[in-house]
């Protein structure tokens, strides 16, 4: 795998939402997914980022290409050291928000993507794996 | 969609095909001399090897929906492309031909078993000239045989391989066009669409039908667009929920829609596992719904008979 | 960037130029109430054609946008949403609640001259 298959993206504040998302579909133009799917994808690391931004002050986002067969996906990563989240299922109904949000973040993003996981610790922080596979 | 067919075909970096000894190729020196002797051997024959083979080509009926001209055409760049691969080691040029010959042959009806056919006669005509000509010296045989067979069967794979994945890029593109004719999005008057859905609703089929009807109200400068479901058999809560979503994302356009068709046992479904569609708005039949959507747009809908009325008031 | 507004008539029109940060969205809020204030404005335009993404933040602003122009007396419409947007948006799970759409600048222009002459009438038969 060459670097370039990997990009990590610093978030610091809120503009860095913006460059994340655009880092995102820049990758997943390349990679061949359609103009739903680009903004689908931009969107849903748009909300993971600010869920950084919100929660954690910092953290970062990573993006990469996978194969698997003939299928090609892009993975993202969100990962943050901040407080972690203490009732994961309780983040994940719908409706449920901590944040300024409108109670969407995590379930909504959940459903734009094809899989979602999500591992929280108080002491190390939350991190967010998501994929979307190009149909 | 040429640009369509490039972007399908684009080679994924780590990706490559599977291919029967994959390695074999980059063996050891003896190898390399010998697949140089092999080389020269089928270009000092090429002319008559290359007759053989589009005769036993012929002979065994395969692509009988060619002309012998085309067969003859076809054979030499194949023969050629294959010499190329045993000299070189690379089967990129070959993989090419290969993927441009299957677009050309496939819509001429011409089967897999026919080019996995046609391939394995060719190794089947080479490896029998190399019997005649080390017939003398068996010990060379067997190696020259070592070396030839695992290029061979690493060819007759890529061209095979390449031949099925172009088919299945041609079914992918045919089921992407039946679909999009299944549900056609109609323009009945200036910014007024119908999109009358028939048929089985699944997830991915729902995902098209928002798409193109997003797409149509932007063409089209839709205001208000008529969904009948009158043709779908069954509604269960994922399809009302496409349903809802479908309608959601039109009003974020700008654009009213109006639901028609939903039967009094979808209806009773959809209370029972309670859907909520009161944010839809829904007329009883299509014409119910047309008019109501005349109405939204400032028609007025009189009869004929009434015209000459409308008119005086 | 800041978002320029336009002002034409008795309304205020916000075209947005390129992707916004969360702070650039806030200023865009504040811009639009000091000026719907500022000119007793009746309609507000926020164009969002080029933005190619949507997501809960943005919405969850152009909400208050227009609640806090409504609470000072103008519409506001929200125009050009695209449709790859409008996808995410409802699978996100967002919509725009109360707040009214058109499909461009135009419409939505057409969209308020109805709106106001409506509560004119209203007035006027008061």
């Amino acid at each position: 795998m060459t670097p370039k298959d990997e990009i990590h993206v610093p978030i610091n504040s809120d503009s860095d939402i913006v460059t994340a998302r655009q880092q995102g579909r820049t990758m997943a133009l390349e990679a061949g997914f359609g103009d739903t799917d680009l903004t689908v994808i931009s969107t849903a690391i748009s909300e993971v980022a600010r869920n950084i931004v919100e929660h954690a002050l910092s953290g970062e986002i990573i993006l990469r290409i996978e194969h698997n067969g003939s299928k090609a996906g892009l993975v993202i990563t969100a990962r943050d050291d901040g407080p972690g989240i203490p009732d994961i299922a309780l983040a994940m109904q719908d409706g449920y928000s901590t944040g300024k949000g409108l109670g969407l973040g995590l379930p909504g993003t959940k459903r734009l993507m094809d899989e979602f996981d999500i591992v929280s610790d108080p002491e190390i922080g939350t991190t967010v794996i998501m994929k979307k596979w190009r149909n | 969609m040429n640009g369509k067919k490039k972007e399908v075909r684009r080679r994924i970096p780590g990706e490559e095909f599977p291919a029967a000894g994959q390695n074999a190729l980059a063996v050891e020196e003896p190898t390399a001399e010998l697949l140089t002797e092999l080389v020269a051997h089928l270009r000092e024959n090429r002319t008559q090897l290359r007759e053989e083979w589009a005769r036993r080509i012929t002979e065994s009926q395969f692509l009988t929906a060619m002309t012998k001209e085309e067969v003859f055409k076809e054979a030499t760049a194949v023969y050629d492309n294959y010499v190329a691969v045993l000299e070189t080691g690379s089967v990129e040029a070959l993989q090419a031909y290969a993927l441009d010959l299957s677009e050309r042959i496939i819509p001429r009806g011409v089967e897999t078993r026919e080019v996995l056919g046609i391939v394995l006669l060719l190794r089947d005509v080479l490896a029998r000239s190399l019997f005649k000509k080390y017939q003398g010296d068996f010990a060379l045989l067997n190696r020259v045989l070592d070396a030839y067979e695992p290029a061979a069967n690493r060819i007759a794979n890529t061209v095979a391989v390449s031949f099925v994945r172009e088919r299945e890029r041609i079914i992918r593109q045919q089921q992407e066009a039946i679909r999009e004719l299944s549900t056609p999005v109609l323009q009945v008057r200036e910014r007024l669409l119908i999109l009358p859905i028939i048929g089985v609703i699944d997830p991915q089929r729902a995902r098209q039908v928002t798409e193109q009807l997003l797409r149509g109200i932007r063409a089209n400068r839709a205001r208000v667009v008529v969904i009948d479901i009158t043709g779908v058999p069954a509604v269960d809560a994922t399809v009302a929920n496409h349903l809802v979503q479908t309608v959601d994302a039109s009003r974020l356009m700008g654009a009213t829609v109006i639901v028609t068709g939903l039967s009094s046992e979808i209806a009773q479904t959809l209370v029972t596992i309670g859907v909520d569609l009161t944010k839809m708005k829904t007329v009883g039949d299509l014409q119910g719904g047309i008019e109501e959507a005349e109405r939204l747009l400032g028609y007025k809908i009189c009869s004929s008979a009434d015209q000459g009325f409308a008119k005086m008031a | 960037m800041r978002v320029p507004i336009l002002k034409q008539g008795k309304y205020l029109i916000a075209s947005i130029q390129s992707a916004l940060s969360d702070y650039e969205l806030l200023q865009l809020r504040d811009d639009l109430a000091a000026q719907v204030g500022k000119y007793r404005t009746r309609g507000v335009i926020v164009d969002v054609t080029v933005l190619d993404v949507m997501d809960s933040f943005a919405v969850r602003t152009l909400r208050a946008i227009a609640q806090i122009a409504r609470m000072r007396g103008a519409e506001t419409i929200i125009v050009g949403i695209q449709p790859e947007v409008a996808f995410a948006m409802v699978q996100l799970g967002l919509t725009l609640g109360q707040v009214e759409t058109a499909l461009d600048l135009e419409e939505g222009l057409a969209l308020l001259d109805d709106r106001t002459r409506q509560d004119g009438n209203r007035d006027a038969e008061r």
